[in-house]
């Protein structure tokens, strides 16, 4: 579904990505892991077009999305969950959910896939008439899930969703990876947490200072000294 | 009660209508501000514009009315896409002071071509509408037809604002405009379409200000700080902070001028500003983050 071939990608003159090639396949769910500021987000920024990539190809299902503008990704099934989860504070939870189906098609599909969201996220019909800036981080985390799964998208993508939230929510947030995993969502998820994240994933990338430095299934990933050594500290 | 007497009842409903207009020329000026991000100083000239266009469709061209103001607002509201495309898009993402000074040139601009084209002697579309006469109580009809229809054109705003996707999407692009293009959605699109609606209130504001008042090329110097001071003490960008500023300051220049003298309004309403400003330099009721 989705291709990287040798994609290299930064901001100005300062590179962060170096000819990265990656495979997501249609009802995967691959993991990217890595430390802090190896270009985890800036994969996911390069794979939604919200930058350029210097070198190297990028294509969903066969079709180059090099030159297509940021706003047309979501127009070729590419939803972004953003780092840090970007929520329009001052609009309801619903209104942000109704951002998410902007485009015209998602819009005729809208209460479809309203009703779906719901039934993934009770908490979220509960709190549909609050600012989404009220909400917990958790809560923020499912609402930004939410507002991406109302493009109707072929490929999702998370960016740190566990990120800054209490024990708890994380296991809720990793919860509903699993079931969207299961469901036969193709997701591309980013994560630090490396144990839980290949817990529910099929296969991953490790990246590091911009490039993939291995890849596998999840199980010899995790099996992969190198790693232990570096995060899990064992 | 000789205190409470006609003539102050008067006045106060007077503020009120006077409020009205203030309120639907400040909210364009939030509008903008709001989504884009800058203050077209110049707006006042786009209403000036859009007099002229009323004038010149309706008493040079014989085109009716109700066909001459629907027109103008279609013309400011393309003024305003104008501004956007070729004024306000180049400077973006410069300084808020570079961004200040080209809306002031196209300010002085508007004036200078509008002296040119039209000349610098008053004009009129010659039409009196009769006092509205209630007991002892005397109201122009012309500021009650006013009065009624900037209400209505900001109940429209506001449903569209609240009601509709692309309305969402402006209230949504003002609070974070970097990630909307994950929602699929073109950001320099919703600039241009909120650029339209700040010109098309213009427009309507025009429409409603050419029954009372005579054109001329400095007409927008008469009431543009008011409407930019009423934006400021309402909260730059707070629409709804603007629509209670408007009606508080027009009560201080319509009642502080029964009172004293109608000079001694605007003194008033000016002095309650600056002391305000000190009190709560964000706005009344907080300006936008």
């Amino acid at each position: 579904m989705l291709a990287l071939d040798k994609l290299s990608a930064g901001y100005g003159g300062f590179r962060a990505l170096f000819d990265v090639s990656l495979e997501v396949k249609a009802g995967e769910t691959v993991a990217v892991i890595g430390p802090n500021g190896a270009g985890k987000t800036t994969l996911l920024r390069a794979i939604s077009r919200l930058i350029d990539p210097s070198a190297g190809t990028l294509s969903m299902e066969g079709q180059s999305l090099n030159r297509v503008p940021p706003h047309e990704a979501v127009a070729r099934g590419i939803a972004h969950v953003p780092e840090n989860r970007r929520l329009f504070p001052r609009l309801t939870v619903e209104e942000n959910l109704r951002m998410g189906a902007f485009l015209p098609t998602a819009r005729a599909k809208f209460a479809q896939r309203l009703e779906q969201v719901y039934q993934l996220f009770p908490r979220m019909q509960e709190r549909r008439r609050q600012p989404a800036g009220t909400l917990s981080g958790g809560e923020q985390q499912m609402c930004a899930i939410g507002r991406a799964l109302m493009s109707g998208p072929k490929l999702l993508l998370l960016d740190e969703p566990s990120a800054g939230l209490a024990p708890v929510m994380v296991q809720a947030i990793f919860e509903v990876v699993r079931k969207m995993s299961n469901e036969g969502y193709t997701v591309l998820i980013v994560e630090q947490n490396i144990r839980q994240v290949l817990g529910i994933a099929h296969r991953g990338y490790l990246l590091e200072t911009g490039r993939i430095r291995s890849s596998g299934t999840s199980a010899e990933l995790l099996a992969s000294v190198d790693i232990k050594q570096a995060y899990l500290g064992l | 009660m000789q205190f409470f007497d006609v003539f102050l009842l008067e006045a106060v409903l007077n503020g009120v209508l006077f409020g009205g207009i203030l309120a639907l020329l400040a909210l364009g000026l939030n509008l903008i501000f709001g989504v884009i991000d800058v203050v077209w100083i110049c707006y006042a000239e786009l209403i000036m514009i859009g007099m002229y266009a009323v004038y010149y469709l309706h008493a040079v061209f014989g085109w009716p009315l109700w066909l001459a103001f629907p027109a103008c607002i279609a013309v400011v509201a393309l003024l305003g896409m104008a501004l956007h495309q070729f004024v306000i898009r180049p400077v973006l993402a410069a300084e808020p002071i570079n961004q200040l000074l080209v809306t002031g040139g196209v300010l002085f601009l508007l004036q200078g071509v509008a002296t040119l084209a039209f000349g610098v002697e008053f004009k009129n579309l010659g039409i009196q509408l009769p006092p509205l006469q209630l007991g002892e109580l005397y109201l122009s009809s012309a500021r009650l037809v006013a009065f009624v229809v900037a209400l209505g054109g900001m109940i429209a705003m506001y449903l569209f604002l609240t009601r509709t996707y692309l309305g969402t999407a402006i209230r949504a692009i003002s609070q974070d405009r970097a990630v909307m293009p994950l929602m699929g959605v073109n950001p320099h699109r919703i600039f241009l379409l909120t650029s339209a609606l700040g010109g098309a209130l213009a427009g309507l504001a025009a429409c409603l200000l050419v029954l009372q008042y005579d054109i001329h090329p400095a007409i927008g110097l008469s009431f543009g700080p008011v409407v930019f001071l009423v934006c400021v003490l309402g909260g730059l960008g707070n629409m709804i902070g603007g629509f209670a500023a408007a009606f508080l300051f027009a009560q201080f220049i319509s009642v502080g001028g029964y009172f004293f003298h109608l000079e001694w309004g605007y003194v008033i309403a000016f002095v309650f500003f600056i002391a305000a400003m000190f009190w709560r330099p964000r706005g009344l009721f907080g300006a936008k983050s």
